[in-house]
């Protein structure tokens, strides 16, 4: 209850940021719990030219909870967008939405407008499987499923019918590993448990089982959260060599991953999006005060 | 400087204390543990050793080897071979016959009447069965080892005391001089008792076997894990995966949460009302058994399959819906894979739980005397639980050796159900 009481007496962030230096790490956690106008505008070009997707007015409700508020956001053709934010920002809840994901949550509801190539992924006609095919998706925690590596990747190609022939089926497996730089690690032992490699491998196949099934778009929710360093870094080479075939979005709490992997960034902050932008230009020239305070970690 | 020093010096002080009461309290823990545990096998082993002590007795069976003439003048006068003939011949006499020979001293009515009760009744049955397999038996003398009734069998198995007071013993001191006469001819034999395992009931202890209980707990069960591990499953996997979370489910889960706790005769009582008066099914049959059954074991079923079902961590089930599987597809080829080691425990627990049931067979008519071992689930039959309780009602010495051979095969049936469930659940392990 105090911190809301403060909370009242702050009247811009720039108050909080101007005490900041008196009171230090106090207050600096409060600008990051500092609620932003309702009719917020995000700051940036939320547009680009050739979307691969694109979000019109999103609202996420937990039942009473508003957890993304009004975002409008374009997703860009190959190219790979970081969305970043604090804890709780609703940055994870937003990249759910764009394959309804969100849908398996059954107190959650999604209102406003997101397409995939002009289609509304939201219309009550439209069916979740081929979606999910065409938008694949990555998690926080390396999920293989409990059988072999194989198995793990020939899946996807197995239920949408994507492979005619065994022979095919083998390829489409060689070819995703391959793409995923685990191939040379994995060629010889393809029936052993995929739950048995290595996080960092695990979290390969895991992308590796998601390109298996060729979509456009792949979302990546914190995909290195679980990685030790060298670990991260090849997952981090191979999201760029993606770039050149896939549209991804890759929502991380890692500042230094997403300057290093991304084009253009996005900036969540308590369900609003506060700016959009090139990498470069959010990591170098922010133009909202959040932004800046978030990534010279000031709070967050 | 001094300052920070003593307080720290206190503070280890205190912790020092402080842990050695810790220390005395988790041992006092460990050893209440301990003896809990040990307080649990001392009363299976108490469980154990009352009944082996009591039942291992009936595994063996006492005979009587004589020699016995089967004279053709009994069992064939007019030589024809005929079986339906030689089948309603007297082998009572041919059976009889050796024993007034050893014994010529008897010749009073009441006494042959008693000299001959020593054989049960089933010896004749036993020597018509063995001419009616081989008609070349008649007119030759063989040495039979015959039936002997269950009052020897308990003399000289020593359940009944010999040298106690006649007023205080079934047995007449005639009879046990008879039987010792027997015994030092060396012709009183102990044999491993096959027909407690092959025969159906039978009012002479001797005679009675668990074949036909046996036989009626297997279709029972039968009949139970036929419905309710695919329904159980099935609800489960609806309950869990796809109902839509609201006020109905709520309803539905509290009620199958009462279900488990209803007492089982109600159940008896439902299937009483429901399968025989309403839908005509018949009376004492597995079939009807199995289906009350199936009523008593479902919320189990339900519960331990839910369970197993929540615990499959739900990355998998989104893996799987990443990659563009349907939820069919997801819950069959992902969730239910995974959550089977938990489901099969609970079903084996389930059935475990049925076979050891009695209250609502006896309601739907699986109590009655039936010497016929059943053919199929629709023939009136008992189930071992419910022979152990009639035999534990009957006041014959020989039916509590018995009731405790009973208990013995129900538990090893129990220890087979159970290491099967282990096996199971290894395998499945193993795939996944």
């Amino acid at each position: 209850m105090a911190v809301r009481d403060e909370e009242n007496d702050m009247t811009t962030a720039e108050t909080v940021i101007a005490d900041a230096d008196l009171v230090g790490a106090k207050v600096r956690s409060k600008a990051g719990s500092r609620p932003l106008d309702n009719d917020f505008k995000t700051i940036g070009e939320v547009r680009v030219n050739d979307p691969r997707m694109s979000c019109t007015d999103v609202n996420v409700f937990y039942g009473d909870k508003h957890a993304i508020k009004h975002v409008d956001l374009d997703i860009a053709q190959n190219q790979v967008i970081a969305m970043i934010g604090p804890s709780g920002c609703g940055k994870s809840t937003f990249l759910r939405c764009l394959n309804r994901m969100n849908d398996t949550i059954d107190i959650c509801n999604v209102t406003g407008e997101i397409r995939l190539d002009e289609v509304d992924i939201y219309d009550r006609k439209l069916d979740v499987v081929p979606l999910r095919a065409q938008v694949g998706m990555v998690f926080q925690k390396p999920n293989p499923f409990p059988k072999s590596i194989y198995e793990n990747i020939a899946y996807g190609p197995r239920i949408h019918g994507l492979a005619a022939s065994r022979a095919e089926l083998d390829e489409v497996v060689e070819r995703s590993l391959a793409k995923a730089g685990l191939w040379e690690e994995v060629k010889d032992r393809l029936d052993q448990p995929g739950t048995g490699l290595s996080g960092g491998q695990q979290q390969r196949l895991c992308i590796a089982r998601t390109i298996a099934v060729d979509p456009e778009v792949i979302l990546m929710d914190e995909p290195c959260s679980a990685l030790d360093p060298i670990a991260t870094a090849k997952v981090e080479e191979l999201i760029d060599e993606l770039r050149e075939n896939y549209t991804i979005a890759i929502v991380t709490h890692s500042m230094q991953q997403a300057a290093r992997v991304s084009q253009r960034t996005a900036y969540f902050h308590l369900g609003h999006l506060v700016e959009v932008g090139d990498t470069t230009q959010i990591f170098t020239n922010p133009r909202h005060k959040l932004t800046e305070d978030y990534i010279t970690g000031r709070f967050g | 400087m001094s300052e920070p020093d003593k307080s720290t010096a206190r503070t280890i002080d205190i912790v020092e204390a402080s842990l050695k009461r810790r220390y005395a309290r988790e041992r006092r823990f460990k050893l209440m543990g301990l003896g809990a545990v040990l307080l649990g096998l001392l009363f299976v082993t108490l469980l154990f050793f009352d009944i082996v002590s009591k039942g291992y007795t009936a595994f063996v069976q006492t005979h009587i080897a004589l020699e016995v003439y089967f004279d053709p003048a009994v069992i064939d006068p007019d030589g024809k071979r005929d079986m339906a003939e030689i089948a309603r011949a007297d082998f009572r006499k041919i059976a009889r016959e050796p024993l007034a020979k050893l014994f010529p001293e008897v010749t009073s009515r009441g006494d042959k009447r008693a000299l001959y009760s020593m054989l049960s009744s089933g010896a004749p049955y036993q020597l018509s069965k063995m001419v009616m397999k081989e008609p070349g038996l008649i007119g030759t003398r063989q040495v039979v080892d015959l039936v002997a009734d269950d009052d020897v069998d308990m003399v000289v198995k020593g359940n009944i005391d010999r040298n106690a007071p006649a007023a205080d013993r079934r047995v007449n001191d005639q009879m046990i001089g008879w039987i010792s006469k027997l015994e030092a001819d060396g012709v009183v034999k102990k044999k491993f008792n096959t027909r407690f395992f092959t025969n159906g009931d039978s009012r002479e202890p001797e005679l009675a076997g668990i074949g036909g209980a046996a036989a009626g707990s297997f279709y029972t069960l039968l009949v139970t894990l036929l419905l309710s591990f695919p329904i159980g499953v099935a609800a489960a996997v609806y309950l869990e995966e796809f109902a839509p979370k609201n006020r109905w489910t709520d309803l539905i889960e509290v009620n199958i949460n009462n279900l488990a706790a209803v007492p089982s005769i109600v159940f008896g009582l439902l299937g009483l009302a429901m399968f025989i008066n309403l839908f005509g099914l018949p009376r004492s049959a597995p079939l009807v058994g199995g289906l009350v059954l199936t009523l008593m074991t479902l919320p189990t079923i339900i519960i331990a399959a839910r369970a197993s079902l929540k615990s499959v961590p739900p990355s998998i089930r989104e893996a799987a819906l990443g990659v563009g599987a349907s939820k069919m597809q997801t819950v069959f080829h992902h969730v239910l894979p995974l959550a089977m080691p938990g489901m099969l425990t609970g079903t084996i627990i389930g059935m475990a739980q049925a076979l050891g049931e009695t209250a609502p067979l006896l309601m739907i008519g699986m109590v009655a005397f039936i010497v016929d071992i059943p053919g199929g689930p629709l023939d009136p039959s008992t189930v071992l639980p419910v022979q152990v309780y009639l035999w534990a009602d009957s006041p014959e010495r020989a039916f509590v050796e018995r009731t405790s051979a009973a208990i013995l095969v129900l538990l090893a049936f129990l220890i087979a159900m159970n290491t099967f469930a282990v096996i199971m659940r290894r395998r499945f392990e193993r795939r996944w």
